[in-house]
């Protein structure tokens, strides 16, 4: 079996890209997942139709600190109907290697704080937005017992 | 019960208990399935596999309903099942012994039927800390609608229930105490709980005592007489039986004092259009078309396990343990929760390796063919107690060999060279 934990993925879980906070984000937002306590935090900036500038900040399982890691590497810098339209097959490309439905809960936190972070930007006097899913795919249900 | 007496001596083949497993023979791509989450549902042998073949292939029909041959002899199967269960656990009364579909359908049960009847505002009902969700939420939620108080023992660092606080509690509330829910075992830690002590505590103020016996019955001999509980629940689906069976035991006099649970079919005498009279024992409790294919299957289960011996099963799953402690405590940076020892505890381990999340090392498990759980396993509070939100947890069974946890540390090794910085 090929191993999800290759070493680009482990690269960037070890040495992530654009961790950290701003000074002045345009926008913040963080998310959980409570059933394995994963955490996403991120600080976006936009200026002129772009996202100019953006950092993560969290914890949890390597594949979703990875997973921002790798998705903020792309996406800083874009122009927002691009960024907007990033979804989650974009991001799986990005990883890789095939996930687990169980594990794709995991990478998928980070586009989700992504986008509602977007959301919440342009409701918040940003230019006239397309309408935006904000949610994670919430689609595998974890159970334990 | 003899899950912390001494020694036994016997032993079980376990070359020829693996061959009685089809799945076992399985493989993950290219590795043989190593299957370390019985704790969570055990695999299930042939006889099994082919009762419930057999039933639906054979003489399916609904219970106690049925003038026909076919649905009598359902109806004698099922029965007779009910009495091999009852042997099982040492019931003496088959009545005694009320089909439901797992542990949690027989916690709410006695939640919903014997607490709306018997609990009263400032009433308190006693849970631990180690508790699974399904030994809390239906206390939670019965006490919210009675207004009765939630208290709970405290576990220890090594995790064991703290007795002592246990005696303050009862200290504090006296005979306003009116049950105590206790796990048998924890499936998060393997503790084995003294309940024989915790129920007879319990008794001297009044209280009843139920016993969530979903991680013991399946592992060792439990004999309810000896454990002096008033309730026992537990899942067939973990000691060998199929999914959407499980069992309460109830001693005959309080389940006969008790208001029933679902109202429906097969649980009454006598129905009129605004009042009913109810059947007797076990049919109170059982409305509805049961399961009894499950049911059935379920008791080819207990045969299978008797013949193997439950001393038996005690005895392999112990050296296992003591097997699993020492190889486990050898890889560094592993954290393992739970008493020290294999005589306290059952073949449950729960870890924690350096700061890997327990997510990532159940995914780089998997990938070897070593199947463990990885997250809270239904007991955040205990979770909390020891400031987790998540641990791996490998837990082994009549079928499990020194080879697969020999397995289970090289791919825990495997993990460590992954995550090395
Ligand atoms: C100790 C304990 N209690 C209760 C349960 C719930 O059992 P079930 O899901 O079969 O109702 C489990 C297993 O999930 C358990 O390990």
């Amino acid at each position: 079996m090929d191993s999800f934990y290759r070493e680009n993925i482990m690269d960037h879980y070890r040495n992530p890209r654009h961790r950290g906070r701003l000074d002045a984000p345009t926008v913040s937002h963080e998310e959980l997942n409570p059933l394995c306590g994963d955490m996403i935090h991120m600080d976006l900036v936009i200026a002129d139709g772009r996202l100019a500038d953006a950092r993560f900040d969290g914890h949890g399982c390597a594949i979703s600190q990875a997973a921002a890691s790798l998705l903020l590497e792309d996406v800083v810098g874009k122009g927002l109907a691009e960024v907007r339209a990033y979804d989650r097959d974009d991001l799986f490309e990005l990883l890789g290697v095939p996930l687990s439905p169980a594990r794709m809960k995991c990478a998928l936190l980070s586009l989700g704080v992504l986008r509602a972070g977007l959301h919440a930007a342009t409701d918040n006097g940003g230019s006239a937005a397309t309408p935006v899913v904000a949610a994670t795919a919430d689609r595998a249900g974890s159970r334990s017992g | 019960m003899a899950l912390d007496t001494a020694a036994s001596t016997a032993t079980l083949d376990v070359v020829a208990v693996r061959a009685d497993f089809p799945i076992l023979g399985e493989t993950v791509g290219d590795k043989p399935l190593t299957y370390l989450d019985s704790a969570a549902s055990s695999q299930k042998p042939e006889a099994v596999i082919r009762a419930l073949d057999d039933y639906y292939r054979r003489y399916n029909a609904n219970v106690h309903r049925g003038i026909y041959q076919i649905s009598e002899r359902a109806t004698a199967a099922y029965e007779e099942a009910r009495h091999k269960v009852a042997r099982f656990i040492g019931a003496a009364d088959n009545r005694e012994v009320i089909f439901t579909r797992g542990t949690t359908e027989s916690i709410n049960l006695v939640a919903y039927a014997w607490g709306r009847a018997n609990v009263r505002q400032g009433d308190v009902i006693i849970v631990t800390e180690m508790e699974h969700h399904s030994n809390l939420v239906p206390w939670q939620i019965m006490a919210q609608e009675r207004g009765a108080l939630i208290e709970a023992i405290p576990v220890t660092d090594e995790g064991r229930l703290d007795l002592e606080a246990y005696d303050r509690l009862l200290a504090r509330h006296g005979g306003r105490v009116k049950l105590v829910a206790v796990t048998h075992v924890s499936n998060t830690l393997g503790t084995v709980n003294p309940v024989r002590e915790v129920a007879d505590r319990a008794r001297a103020v009044g209280a009843l005592t139920l016993v969530d016996g979903a991680q013991s019955v399946p592992h060792g001999p439990v004999n309810v007489g000896d454990l002096g509980c008033d309730f026992l629940a537990f899942s067939g689906h973990k000691m060998l039986g199929p999914m959407g069976i499980g069992v309460l035991w109830g001693k005959r006099a309080i389940l006969e004092a008790m208001p029933p649970f679902n109202g429906g079919g097969s649980m009454i005498k006598r129905v009129a259009l605004k009042e009913s009279t109810y059947a007797d024992l076990p049919n109170k409790f059982e409305a509805g078309t049961p399961s009894t294919g499950d049911a059935i299957a379920l008791g080819v289960a207990t045969d299978y396990l008797t013949a193997l011996g439950m001393e038996a099963v005690r005895a392999h799953e112990r050296d296992l343990t003591a097997y699993a402690l020492d190889r486990l405590r050898a890889i560094g940076g592993l954290t393992l929760y739970g008493p020290p020892t294999a005589e306290e505890r059952t073949g449950v381990f729960s870890f924690t390796l350096d700061d890997i999340h327990p997510h990532d090392l159940a995914s780089i498990l998997d990938e070897d063919g070593v199947c463990v759980r990885a997250g809270h396993h239904c007991t955040q509070p205990l979770m909390d107690r020891f400031g987790l939100t998540a641990t791996a947890r490998a837990s082994v069974y009549v079928y499990n060999t020194p080879e697969e946890i020999d397995r289970l540390a090289a791919a825990l090794e495997r993990a460590k060279a992954i995550f090395a910085f």
